[in-house]
């Protein structure tokens, strides 16, 4: 396999954005990953997104990506996940380019939610869980991270507190992120004081209803040395399922596809934990982000809720988590928060990630997923 | 909104609890599945889940979907049957404050939701407290 390098990248605001539609949203995206790549061609692309369909009545969403960005004719591959659908989007971009098969792709992901009611959206997402056996007897997400949580602190004492230090330190992050949906800080008094959603869980540990695009351009190493760009490998990738159903699985406080995923991309990067300098990872709700961490390696079981409250996963932290805000400052426009978060690697590399720039950073891991931890994607990246 | 063949396809689990056994490994599967993901047998025998079990986790849901706007606040729990098999589903006829990790229950047939005024209603299993 061919060492691939990510060679462009581009985004959109993230927000409510009435004005602009599905369409554009992904073209916007692409254009601007086109212009910072510098290529004047790209030979196959990949659209990480959950689900056109129900929340804007529009599939066959590779050819009309493709289509409105000047490329009809290239083969285009739309890619679903659920929230996974932009990670792994990324992740066969790669293999197309490692494998040989071409030279210059584009990966991207896109999420067009709020022509959607909030029932019609809410409704959308569930169909990341098992229809006929969670959703059938009115689970909703937030309902399902908040079964997680319940038992997260029943076995481990997490606190209701330590949960809301991860929306706080996101937030702090997010408000140094110009396209960040809700680029301000809060407090965990605030987020104690905020709308139930789903005890234990408030409107502040969930991330919200975004509008969004965002994509990459990958190109073979040694072609983006003749090209003259900054090398950024990917040097390692993962993915892996867990039971579709959270009550299936022998532990839920455990994201044991997390845990594959992130292994695979160890082994394939040859590095540990203690050698990444940051990570972006799935906040899709605050108690997903100390699972998470726990999976990563990061921490042992059941100590994510203290390290998050000593400060190791601040931007000037032991392990730097969501420099960007995460999904819940930045947005989670579902599709696209995978590559999103490969952006962000390529911003912070860059040095160009301005008040929330990880100093000296050079190796950095994503991990994207979906559904209550039934699919994720993990990426490694390292600045030569 | 499902067709009435959709709902009608998973009345066995939802009235009658059916499940499956798988005769390689003796684990139990609901709803019934084509092979084990324990041990790869596709052989199975029928049988019932147990009707009672303890609630392994919970929560209640403020912000229901649509079929469920007039029942919110709302409890809802994973919960571990005495045969060891995993559902979940709503937990009814309990207070909030008596939700708890642990707390036995049982299953009851109860109305889940239904389609709008005209459309099918949709009955299965709710958790109550055990007496």
């Amino acid at each position: 396999m061919r060492d691939v390098a990510v060679i462009g990248v581009g985004i959109t605001p993230f927000g409510e954005l009435w004005n602009k539609s599905l369409r554009n949203l992904f073209t916007e995206a692409a254009l601007a990953a086109i212009d910072d790549s510098g290529v004047d061609r790209i030979q196959s692309m990949y659209v990480g997104c959950m689900s056109s369909g129900l929340f804007v009545g529009q599939e066959h969403l590779a050819a009309l990506a493709a289509d409105y960005l000047g490329q009809r004719h290239i083969p285009s591959t739309r890619v679903e996940s659920a929230c996974a659908s932009g990670g792994l989007a990324m992740r066969l971009g790669y293999m197309e380019v490692a494998s040989g098969m071409n030279d210059v792709v584009l990966v991207g992901g896109v999420e067009k939610m709020t022509d959607s009611t909030g029932p019609e959206a809410t409704f959308g997402l569930g169909t990341a869980a098992d229809q006929e056996y969670e959703c059938y007897h009115g689970i909703t997400f937030p309902g399902l991270y908040a079964l997680i949580a319940r038992a997260h602190m029943e076995k481990y004492g997490t606190t209701r507190e330590q949960l809301a230090m991860v929306a706080v330190k996101n937030h702090k992050n997010g408000a140094n992120n110009p396209n960040a949906q809700y680029p301000f800080e809060i407090t965990v008094d605030g987020v104690l004081k905020s709308v139930m959603i789903a005890d234990p869980l408030r409107i502040l540990d969930c991330s919200p209803i975004t509008d969004g695009a965002a994509a990459a351009i990958l190109c073979p190493v040694d072609m983006a040395k003749k090209l003259g760009k900054p090398i950024i490998k990917v040097i390692g990738t993962g993915h892996a399922t867990d039971t579709i159903q959270l009550c299936d699985r022998d532990d839920p406080t455990w994201l044991e596809a997390t845990y594959l995923a992130a292994k695979q991309a160890y082994a394939m990067a040859d590095k540990k934990p203690s050698d990444i300098d940051f990570f972006e990872v799935h906040d899709c709700f605050t108690i997903a982000e100390i699972c998470v961490m726990e999976a990563l390696g990061l921490v042992d079981k059941g100590k994510g809720g203290p390290a998050v409250e000593a400060g190791k996963t601040a931007i000037e932290g032991k392990f730097p988590i969501n420099p960007s805000g995460g999904l819940k400052s930045k947005g989670h426009p579902v599709g696209a928060t995978g590559i999103a978060q490969v952006y962000e690697i390529v911003k912070q590399f860059r040095g160009e990630a301005e008040g929330r720039q990880v100093k000296n950073a050079r190796i950095a891991m994503t991990q994207n997923m979906g559904g209550s931890g039934a699919s994720t994607v993990t990426h490694i990246f390292e600045r030569e | 909104m499902p067709t009435p063949s959709r709902y009608w396809r998973e009345i066995p689990q939802r009235y009658r609890y059916e499940a499956s056994r798988c005769t390689g490994c003796g684990k139990i599967f609901f709803p019934p599945r084509l092979v084990c993901s324990a041990c790869g047998s596709r052989e199975f025998e029928p049988t019932k889940i147990a009707e009672a079990g303890k609630v392994m986790t919970y929560t209640v849901i403020h912000t229901p979907p649509q079929p469920f706007v007039d029942q919110a606040p709302y409890a809802m729990g994973i919960v571990e049957l005495d045969d060891g098999v995993r559902i979940t589903g709503q937990i009814v006829d309990c207070d909030f404050s008596e939700l708890a990790v642990g707390k036995r229950v049982r299953l009851e047939f109860r109305r889940i939701s239904q389609d709008g005024k005209a459309g099918v209603i949709f009955y299965g299993y709710k958790f109550v407290p055990e007496i």
